[in-house]
């Protein structure tokens, strides 16, 4: 199976710290990969430069064949790579329903597209999607009215509403509710295995991530560390002193 | 929400009277065919401020484009009076769609604060380029032909060319925001960053937003300028301190972010500047200043706001 | 544009043109500093400031009618100044400071309309301007002018700024504002009144453009309807600078200076004015642009 994503050799700093150093990681079709690694390791500014926040001091990003590393976070996103946030960003004046209207794919998009309304299959996509995180009966509701745990299943389904090739997920258990994790793997899985999303996921909960990566990145001081299957990485001597060490 | 035909039955209702108007209040013709002019200014300002969050102290750069592009027109174009003013209105809107179109991409890309001095900028260089420029008459600005008829229908015919257009904003604009492009510049306003990491096209949907701006302001200033006989370039074309900054105050005053906002606040707008001009002489000015510093700090929701949140 | 050639024949034209452009850009710079001060502690655009520094050239303007010489009127203007935006804040301007920018910038710019037709309904328009009894100084075998008033202006501009300077840094309310700037929340928990921060910067800006518009008054003129282009001017030196950087609001200030007069000398003097608020759309978008190649955007 061909990368999706692939990343070689990336280096980024912020004046004199250096935030990625050499860093490189690949992401096949279809895989569910997992990206961890100590607070100030440099998985959040990885995630940023590969959706295009930030613009990196060398490597390359190639995602479906293409170069990236020099795109805006808008083309990127429009070839298939879609990130959700770790504080969850959605339209909180909007209905649920609105925000994933405003979600859908923006393909070619002429004058006469812009001014039309959302036909009858975007209605229904949606209506599928809120129902797959479980937030059909609070469509109408402003989003800000949703409690925490809703908003991030509410970004998932916006993210999904866009039928990426991939997702990039930034924490996505932050934050939630022990009980509802479960339900949040699940989805991911399903979003993984029936709608073929690829998902490179960010995260600190340790249970989720072996749960649900088939294979693990670990930064630690802005390089990689070690990669690999969750079971080797969890018996990965390297792996667990690195965590240790920053505490 | 109220049902279609309840609803159908009040757009009737404001459509009669606003027909009936210069044959009921005859002296007052002209200053409700301000009204209009003042309606097309709060609706095409809220379009990129209120909707869509880049709140433009500039917008009457179009007006003075529109106003100026028919006023050339009809000075050179040769035509008799109904025929050039139809090419100049037609080639005003259309001048101020383009310098929307071409403007849009680098001046829309300034965030908050920096668009609105930005944009402030833009106005007031206007004013002072126009002011200079011999092609269209410099400082003393441009005559515009004298209408072929008797004085009351004079007021009439452009008291309806304006209801026209401020009509034509109303729909358009109502058209817009039910569908897509109204969520798009919603969110945009909303988080832009969100919208820009969901694949939206922000720079295509920002500059529409403002040419479609444009569009109703270089109609509206093309009227305009002819409804007044003459076009100057600051107190009128690209009147900055005036017009440009009551087009924001009004929006503000009725609702941001609303249809009938807007209107509403030009409405209460025209009214107490009507008042000012008429109980104030000399100080209105000043009143002015102080109604917007007024309003500004007291009421930034607006009456639209203010009657949503008293629910 | 047939200046142009004159420049390359009169190289000396050259010098006068940078050396006025310098002198005028201290004032320029010193009233770039006030808005910095205002809008990094109260978080607020002043689009008023132009017209601050209009009211500070009235007061000298009227004080030296009355028999005062125009050299002490300066730091009368900036008291009178000091108390009027002390007063401002109390009433209006308290209301504004934790709101958004864009009420910020309408509510002061409702505000620079207030006091721009109150000094036209009250004074009239005409363009005034103070005789400062000072003479002239020549250079270059008599080819390049200076005015000692502007040099006055430039040492009175520059102690003032040294003055703001040591201020800021060594008395205690001065560092109180600097620490409001940096971050207010954590300046009140620490025991910091915000409220009397506000309102003693609002005052120290009040008393710059005071002192500022006295020197405007004697050096050059003054009338009702040139505030805005102070307001402009200012504002463009401080998004070059930036906020707390006034090594770069004095680079900038003279900056400006001196293209404002090549463009008044280049263009004529009637496009002035459109030069310099068409230099800040350029500037704006231009810095947008720069920031944007990095992935940036002006926040």
């Amino acid at each position: 199976m061909s990368d999706l994503l692939q990343v070689r050799n990336l280096t980024k700093s912020f004046g004199g710290v250096v935030a990625n150093r050499e860093v490189s990681l690949s992401v096949p079709s279809d895989a569910i990969v997992g990206l961890i690694g100590p607070n100030g390791s440099g998985k959040t500014t990885l995630f940023n430069c590969i959706v295009g926040y930030q613009p990196i001091d060398r490597g390359s990003i190639t995602f479906a064949g293409r170069e990236v590393s020099r795109l805006r976070v808008p083309e990127i996103a429009r070839l298939g790579l879609i990130r959700t946030f770790q504080q969850t960003r959605i339209y909180r004046n909007m209905s649920c329903m609105q925000n994933m209207q405003i979600s859908v794919r923006h393909e070619s998009e002429g004058l006469r597209t812009m001014f039309s309304k959302f036909v009858s299959e975007v209605n229904a996509q949606a209506d599928a999607l809120l129902e797959f995180v479980g937030l059909y009966d609070r469509s109408l509701l402003p989003a800000g009215e949703l409690s925490f745990g809703q908003q991030k299943l509410l970004e998932l389904a916006m993210a999904l509403m866009n039928r990426p090739k991939m997702l990039l997920l930034d924490e996505p258990t932050a934050g939630v509710n022990p009980t509802l994790i479960n339900g949040l793997i699940d989805r991911l899985q399903r979003a993984n295995s029936e709608f073929g999303i690829t998902l490179l996921v960010i995260e600190h909960n340790m249970r989720a991530i072996m749960h649900l990566a088939q294979h693990i990145y670990c930064l630690a001081h802005g390089e990689l560390l070690a990669s690999g299957s969750p079971q080797a990485i969890q018996n990965d001597r390297r792996v667990v002193d690195a965590y240790l060490a920053v505490q | 929400m109220s049902r279609p035909s309840t609803r159908a039955a009040r757009y009737a209702a404001l459509a009669l009277v606003a027909l009936a108007a210069p044959w009921l209040l005859p002296s007052y013709t002209t200053q409700m065919t301000f009204l209009w002019l003042m309606v097309v200014f709060a609706l095409t300002w809220d379009i990129v401020g209120g909707q869509m969050g880049y709140n433009s102290f500039g917008n009457v750069l179009f007006f003075g484009i529109g106003a100026y592009a028919c006023a050339v027109v009809q000075r050179d174009c040769g035509l008799g009076y109904f025929g050039s003013l139809a090419l100049g209105t037609a080639l005003a809107a259309l001048a101020g769609t383009l310098a929307a179109a071409i403007l849009g991409p680098g001046i829309l890309a300034l965030r908050g604060q920096y668009f609105a001095i930005g944009t402030l900028g833009l106005g007031i260089a206007a004013a002072d380029i126009a002011a200079g420029w011999r092609y269209i008459g410099g400082g003393s600005g441009m005559v515009t032909p004298l209408f072929p008829g008797a004085v009351g229908a004079r007021e009439r015919f452009f008291y309806y060319l304006l209801l026209v257009v401020a009509v034509l904003t109303f729909a358009t604009l109502r058209w817009l925001y039910a569908g897509r492009f109204g969520l798009t510049i919603n969110a945009i306003r909303d988080d832009e960053e969100k919208a820009e990491a969901m694949g939206i096209r922000t720079t295509r949907h920002k500059t529409v937003a403002w040419c479609i701006s444009a569009l109703f302001l270089g109609l509206a200033g093309a009227v305009a300028g002819n409804m007044l006989g003459f076009i100057e370039p600051r107190e009128f074309a690209f009147a900055g301190s005036t017009y440009g900054v009551w087009m924001v105050l009004m929006a503000m005053l009725g609702g941001r972010g609303t249809l009938w906002g807007p209107v509403i606040g030009a409405c209460v707008f025209h009214i107490t500047q009507e008042v000012f001009w008429t109980y104030l002489l000399g100080w209105q000015r000043v009143a002015m200043g102080l109604f917007i510093l007024v309003v500004a700090v007291y009421f930034p929701r607006g009456i639209v706001g203010w009657f949503r949140q008293a629910r | 544009m047939g200046n142009l050639t004159l420049l390359s024949d009169a190289p000396v034209l050259n010098l006068q043109l940078l050396l006025d452009g310098i002198l005028v850009g201290a004032v320029f710079a010193l009233v770039a500093y006030g808005m910095a001060l205002v809008w990094g502690v109260m978080k607020l655009i002043n689009v008023a400031q132009g017209e601050f520094v209009l009211l500070g050239g009235y007061v000298v303007f009227f004080l030296v009618r009355a028999g005062m010489p125009p050299l002490p009127a300066v730091p009368i203007a900036a008291a009178v100044m000091a108390i009027v935006c002390w007063a401002l804040y109390r009433v209006v301007i308290f209301r504004i400071v934790e709101k958004d920018l864009f009420t910020s910038i309408l509510a002061t710019f409702g505000l620079s309309i207030l006091i721009q037709q109150l000094i036209n309904q009250l004074y009239g328009s005409d363009v005034r301007t103070v005789e400062s009894g000072l003479g002239s100084l020549f250079f270059a075998h008599g080819m390049v002018t200076v005015a000692e008033v502007k040099l006055v202006a430039f040492v009175g501009a520059g102690l003032l700024g040294a003055l703001l300077v040591w201020f800021l840094r060594q008395h205690r309310l001065g560092q109180a504002i600097r620490a409001t700037a940096q971050n207010t929340r954590a300046a009140r928990i620490l025991g910091v009144d915000t409220d009397r921060v506000y309102a003693a910067t609002f005052a120290i800006n009040g008393a710059i453009c005071g002192a500022a518009g006295g020197l405007v008054a004697m050096t050059w003129t003054i009338h009702p309807y040139s505030g805005l282009s102070y307001t402009v001017r200012s504002f463009m030196i401080v998004v070059v600078a930036g906020l707390g950087n006034l090594a770069g609001v004095i680079a900038s200030g003279a900056g400006l200076g001196v293209a404002e007069n090549y463009a008044g000398f280049l263009l004529g003097a009637e496009y002035q004015t459109a030069f310099v608020f068409s230099l800040l759309v350029v500037i704006l978008v231009g810095r947008n642009l720069w920031l944007m190649r990095q992935r940036k955007y002006l926040k």
